[in-house]
């Protein structure tokens, strides 16, 4: 009916879809167990190491890691205090960024969190962890201080303490979700876009001559992305354990700067 | 009622294309509007935003490594609504 061949985008679940390697496990499940086990392997690893010595390999990666999340993120949201909550963020940048990274290796080629369900449930356990520590820390007083920030007419607290709620209790957890998810899922749409363009055009039936030269351009942008996506894998683990940081600082201190 | 179903029927047969090829057209066309749209307002926040905080450290370089970690989390903020663009992008034209 629409015939316009040439260049056909595969249907969505080419892209996100393999077969079982095993009934109900997958590649995404494989790559998740698998950066479960690298992370661990590698901070096992980093343990073993003479404390006295200068560290080296395995060692010298976990305690860059440790200090960049130190300096990077817990002292620069919730201060001295929150230092306790290093492993926590730690195991949650290490996950995110392993589970990212096969998005641009060879093989693999497909980010774990391009799939809704790591980063969902990533995400209610940080809400979980930030709901828990207020309570914790602030007793039941954490929920007024939730929904209502300090001075507030009264005239006013219906309106703003639905606001809250839903801000904090229902978008907080689903952008946290879409956030990392989408993220991963336009680079990986990005990536096929571009290797498809350079694909069709290298492989080329008619009028080769000008088109095969032409493929150049959309592999060099595929280079390109490559590198991009690099950052965007570390960015992106860095901003979801950043924001974990935020939640988890402003339930310790009641009301942070976010209000 | 009648009388409409048959004009749709009508005009298919006129165009040739059937009720789902209508459909992928208006969901292909309504998914590029659906994320060009969502993206203005981000685009527009987020230079803003990265142009404050150069003009910051360039005043300020010693406060660099605060002022880059805040833009860091204003950056995660504003763009979470280009995201939900592209989400309802995907959802309109593959689901």
């Amino acid at each position: 009916m629409l015939a316009v061949d040439g260049l056909t985008f595969p249907p969505i679940n080419e892209l996100l879809r393999w077969q079982d390697i095993f009934p109900t496990f997958n590649k995404i499940a494989l790559i998740a167990v698998l950066s479960a086990l690298i992370g661990i392997l590698v901070f096992l690893a980093a343990t073993r190491g003479d404390a006295k010595v200068a560290p080296t390999g395995a060692r010298n990666l976990a305690e860059t890691s440790i200090e960049f999340i130190e300096e990077g993120i817990v002292m620069q949201t919730m201060g001295k205090e929150g230092l306790k909550w290093t492993p926590f963020l730690l195991s949650l940048f290490i996950f995110i960024f392993l589970c990212n990274i096969p998005g641009i290796l060879p093989f693999f080629q497909m980010p774990a969190t391009a799939r809704i369900a790591i980063p969902l449930v990533l995400s209610m356990i940080v809400w979980a962890v930030f709901i828990g520590t207020g309570l914790k820390h602030q007793g039941a007083k954490y929920f007024g201080h939730l929904l209502w920030p300090p001075g507030v007419p009264v005239a006013l607290k219906p309106l703003v303490g639905l606001i809250e709620f839903i801000s904090t209790i229902i978008v907080t957890p689903f952008s946290l979700t879409v956030r990392l998810m989408a993220n991963m899922l336009a680079g990986h749409i990005l990536l096929v876009s571009f290797t498809l363009l350079t694909y069709v055009l290298v492989a080329a039936e008619t009028s080769q001559i000008a088109l095969v030269p032409l493929s150049i351009f959309p592999f060099l942008m595929l280079i390109g992305i490559t590198a991009f996506e690099i950052l965007v894998a570390f960015l992106q683990a860095y901003i979801f354990a950043i924001l974990a940081a935020v939640y988890i600082g402003n339930s310790l201190a009641g009301h942070g700067d976010e209000h | 009622m009648e009388a409409f179903s048959a004009l749709v029927l009508q005009a298919e047969e006129a165009s040739g294309l059937t009720a789902a090829d209508e459909k992928s057209i208006a969901a292909a066309a309504s998914a590029g509007y659906a994320y060009g749209l969502a993206a203005i307002g981000p685009a527009l926040g987020i230079g803003f935003l990265v142009g404050k905080s150069v003009e910051a450290m360039a005043r300020q370089p010693e406060a660099a490594g605060m002022v880059r970690t805040t833009m860091f989390l204003g950056i995660a903020f504003t763009e979470a609504l280009a995201l939900i663009g592209f989400v309802v992008f995907i959802l309109l034209k593959f689901a």
